[in-house]
């Protein structure tokens, strides 16, 4: 990757990050959705959906340095599109077709920018949503301290 | 001599055969979906992810299930399944300051800002059976959400840091230069060696067995290695695993996973060089797993005795012993080893101790004219 333009590669890949958590976030049949709607491209597999592990690491009392923690599932897929352009899916779990539709679109995405507002606002807004739901459950229960006074 | 033995194949699948007929139970109950248990046991899938050392909770549900709600045999099946996967990479370490809270509380401070948030907890539970439980009942509806989300919860321990009254994460450890993060052990590429540094023993505690970290934390509590803990803070929720592939050249998001964590507050006393002040005890495992890291804080913190210069008196501290044992594989498998056949070895012994009798036997006649004079000899020895 060659780093001519420092600023705008930097929001290319901010951006390209952004939509890639979006995916990976997304549940599969949500992507099976938007895929029929944008219709299905040709495209072939670099590397084949392929169920394996990363070795989550964690951090000594939360921010010292690093040590492994245990492993997660992960699933990886590599697409090319017939106009050259690839797609990389990486997502947590098994699924090998959810890995293959966030490479697909992250193929997608990376030639028509449009698919940021069809796509991957919505399937954001929906996992903030959720996110929410479940901060303001966790708020309801959160403590109200009252302060008893001893009687004099 | 090894003698090879043949048979017992018939009677092995017959075995096998009943095993599964009451794993499924009679036919007129239902049957427990994988789902059902991933839902309605998660707290038994969250101590299976964590000991099993691999997060996927569909597999650790199916474990559970063909285990029959055995953990320490489920745990057996997702680490022989997880190796058969290939590792493709090492995530970057997980941002627990920006996790989404479930649970978070302190035992140090009442007023944090964040507050206390009790989340989905048994604790203020009555402890008494709750019968409504056996009749079919609908679904219990949640709390009534609250109309905002909850504010952001800053480190509890990082606010007295700031002060200076607690030491730093690494504790004693030097920050390393410029940043860098420094290589940490993994204990799944090359086997534990002693001594063994901080990372090491944390990934050999995340996935020991919670009952023996958790009598081990509790005899650190009793007086076998004081070191007065509070639980600073406890957090429970979400975080977001973000791994830097080489072939894509920056970090993403794969997903979130359900992490607990548990910022353990200890004494330390000063010494010549050093003013006293707080020091740090570390738990961190998969799903909602209190207890555990709970407990694997206060191993933590036992284990620091030789850096903190304290005296290594008491198990807690012995990390031979602790990180030799904790592992409920290892143990189970050994321990479990024991009801192999062991046919030939015990004929040996048997063939032995039947010599040493005979010995011992004729040693006894020859010396039977004075037989009382052996038991009083024999007496004199014990009382000397």
């Amino acid at each position: 990757m060659s780093i001519d333009n420092t600023a705008s590669l930097s929001t290319e890949v901010a951006a390209r990050q952004h939509w890639m958590s979006v995916l990976a976030r997304a549940d599969e049949d949500g992507l099976e959705q938007h895929l029929k709607a944008v219709g299905r491209p040709d495209y072939r597999h670099l590397r084949a959906p392929e169920i394996g592990l990363a070795m989550v690491r964690g951090r000594t009392g939360g921010t010292g340095n690093p040590f492994n923690l245990g492993e997660t599932t992960l699933t990886r897929c590599v697409i090319e599109l017939a106009t050259g352009t690839r797609g990389f899916g990486y997502v947590q779990g098994r699924s090998r077709r959810h890995a293959e539709l966030a490479a697909v679109f992250d193929a997608l995405l990376q030639d028509n920018a449009g698919l940021q507002t069809t796509v991957i606002e919505p399937l954001h807004n929906e996992w903030l949503a959720a996110r929410r739901a479940e901060s303001c459950k966790a708020a309801a229960t959160r403590v109200n301290f009252m302060t008893m006074v001893r009687g004099e | 001599m090894y003698v090879a033995v043949k048979g017992g194949e018939q009677a092995i699948d017959a075995a096998h055969q009943w095993l599964a007929e009451r794993r499924r139970g009679p036919k007129e109950t239902g049957e427990l979906s994988v789902s059902q248990i991933r839902s309605q046991m998660r707290l038994a899938v969250d101590r299976v992810m964590t000991e099993g050392s691999l997060y996927d909770p569909e597999l650790a549900a199916l474990a559970l299930k063909q285990a029959s709600g055995d953990v320490v045999e489920a745990v057996f099946l997702v680490r022989a399944y997880r190796n058969t996967l290939p590792r493709f990479l090492y995530t970057c370490p997980l941002d627990t300051r920006t996790m989404t809270i479930q649970r978070r509380i302190s035992a140090a401070y009442k007023d944090v800002p964040g507050g206390q948030v009790l989340g989905p907890t048994y604790d203020y539970t009555h402890r008494l059976l709750d019968f409504t439980l056996m009749a079919n009942g609908d679904a219990p509806q949640g709390p009534e959400p609250a109309t905002e989300p909850l504010e952001a919860c800053p480190r509890v321990l990082e606010m007295l840091n700031r002060e200076g009254l607690i030491e730093g994460p690494d504790g004693q450890t030097e920050q390393s230069p410029g940043n860098q993060d420094p290589e940490p052990g993994d204990i799944t590429r090359d086997p534990l060696s002693y001594p063994a540094d901080r990372s090491v023993r944390l990934q050999a505690l995340a996935r020991g067995d919670e009952g023996f970290l958790l009598a081990l934390g509790y005899s650190t509590q009793r007086g076998y290695g004081r070191n007065h803990p509070f639980a600073g803070e406890i957090r429970y929720g979400q975080a977001a695993v973000e791994i830097a592939p080489e072939e894509l050249g920056f970090p993403v998001v794969i997903g979130d996973i359900e992490i607990t964590e548990c910022d353990m507050i200890n004494q330390f006393g000063g010494n010549q060089t050093e003013a006293p002040r707080f020091t740090r005890g570390y738990g961190l495992g998969f799903g909602q797993s209190e207890r555990k890291v709970m407990a694997m804080a206060l191993v933590d913190r036992a284990l620091r005795a030789r850096e903190l210069g304290e005296e290594l008196s008491t198990p807690a501290q012995d990390e031979e012993f602790v990180l030799s044992h904790c592992d409920n594989l290892d143990s189970s498998g050994f321990v479990s080893h024991l009801k192999l056949p062991h046919y030939v070895d015990f004929q040996s012994e048997l063939v032995l101790l039947r010599q040493l009798r005979r010995e011992f036997q004729q040693r006894s006649e020859q010396r039977s004219p004075s037989s009382g004079q052996v038991s009083s000899e024999s007496k004199q020895e014990s009382e000397a």
